[in-house]
């Protein structure tokens, strides 16, 4: 597998465990004592209605937020401790797609793929060329490298940037969303992706979405956020035949009746 | 990663073992490219590699590219799975020429 941590790092089999971690917006509570741990080579799909907390989940994985208490490590690497050269260290074995692919619209495709490998390597141009070019035929789209993301539809963003996330052979695999705003088919075609990079790479793959029918079909496990707590990880059966009636909510998409405290509720429309 | 260079039936043999990965593909791409520009036929035994990533996939496929400019005879030997796996992702075991050992190669007469 890629090169070991050069960080501090204890023997783990997770690649991911999150402890405990708390987390504020201002002086709202967005994650609640939340504790999460993927084994290497998985793919932990997290879910959760908007609000739920997941994508701020997400940017502690990333080492973008530092927890309010609680702990997250990478490879047994405490994130929530490293120093800004240690996060660095640990994020070249990171690739990310986010949500809105996040592409250099300057740059053309192949460009925004080898941008990680020509920032971060010493390695020839010619490897880096064919490197960006594999990356694109492994996400189908090779022969539109000298595209600028402006002229790609919305599907062919996501593998642009799913490509751009895979150029430097990551150890970790994030997904913000990789399904929104695709329609049926093309979804399909990337969890199918998905799931060939993890049986061939041996990658792990956490992804964050609310997409059910993708969750299902690319999840070892599933975790389920709802306003900032777990309400259960398990497999996707274990979800599925969960008896927990907000897990059911979620999965059968049903709004739930908020609980109202009458003087909470005139405080907030009155302060 | 190490390599090891041997000359046998007429074609260099690169074995390359371990881990090629972003820090030692340039090692393993400077090999197979010195093997043809001494206009050697080549063929890169795989078998001892438990993880290749795409720079070192990309050093053969510039050594492959270089090989037919060159109408040097250009093969993978003994692909482990490790490798195989990644060559499968970007399709490219339908590229290289793969054989199962320098033997089989012999015996081919493509």
């Amino acid at each position: 597998m890629p090169q070991a941590a050069t960080v501090t790092a204890s023997a783990t089999p997770y690649a991911i465990e999150v402890e405990d971690l708390v987390s504020y917006y201002d002086s709202r509570r967005i994650l609640d004592e939340v504790s999460l741990r993927v084994r290497p080579g998985e793919i932990m799909v997290v879910m959760g209605g908007s609000g739920s907390g997941k994508s701020t989940l997400l940017r502690h994985l990333l080492g973008l937020n530092r927890p309010a208490a609680g702990r997250v490590s990478l490879f047994g690497a405490d994130i929530s401790q490293a120093s800004a050269r240690e996060l660095y260290q640990l994020r070249r074995r990171m690739g990310v797609s986010f949500q809105n692919g996040a592409l250099f619209n300057s740059m053309t495709v192949e460009e925004n793929v080898a941008f990680p490998l020509r920032e971060h390597t010493r390695l020839d141009e010619r490897t880096i060329r064919i490197m960006a070019r594999m990356k694109l035929e492994v996400v189908n789209l090779a022969g539109f490298e000298r595209l600028m993301p402006a002229q790609l539809s919305g599907g062919m963003i996501k593998r642009a940037a799913l490509a751009r996330a895979l150029v430097m052979d990551p150890s970790l695999l994030f997904f913000d969303e990789p399904s929104a705003g695709l329609d049926p088919v093309v979804s399909a075609d990337l969890d199918e992706l998905i799931l060939r990079l993890r049986d061939a790479l041996r990658v792990t793959i956490l992804v964050v979405t609310h997409e059910l029918d993708s969750a299902f079909r690319i999840a070892d496990r599933i975790t389920v956020l709802d306003q900032g707590r777990i309400l259960i990880t398990g497999t996707v059966e274990e979800v599925r035949n969960s008896p927990s009636e907000r897990v059911q909510n979620l999965l059968n998409r049903r709004s739930e009746e908020i609980d109202v405290d009458p003087e909470e509720y005139l405080r907030r429309l009155t302060d | 990663m190490s390599y090891q260079v041997d000359e046998k039936d007429g074609y260099a043999v690169v074995r390359l073992t371990g881990e090629v990965d972003l820090n030692r593909s340039p090692d393993a791409r400077r090999v197979i490219l010195d093997c043809l520009q001494k206009k050697m036929p080549l063929l890169v035994d795989l078998s001892g590699v438990d993880y290749i990533d795409s720079s070192g996939v990309a050093s053969l496929v510039e050594g492959y590219q270089l090989s037919r400019s060159r109408q040097l005879d250009f093969g993978l030997i003994g692909v482990s799975d490790a490798a195989m796996n990644v060559l499968r992702l970007a399709r490219l075991d339908k590229v290289f020429p793969i054989y199962a050992s320098l033997e089989a190669r012999l015996k081919d007469t493509r």
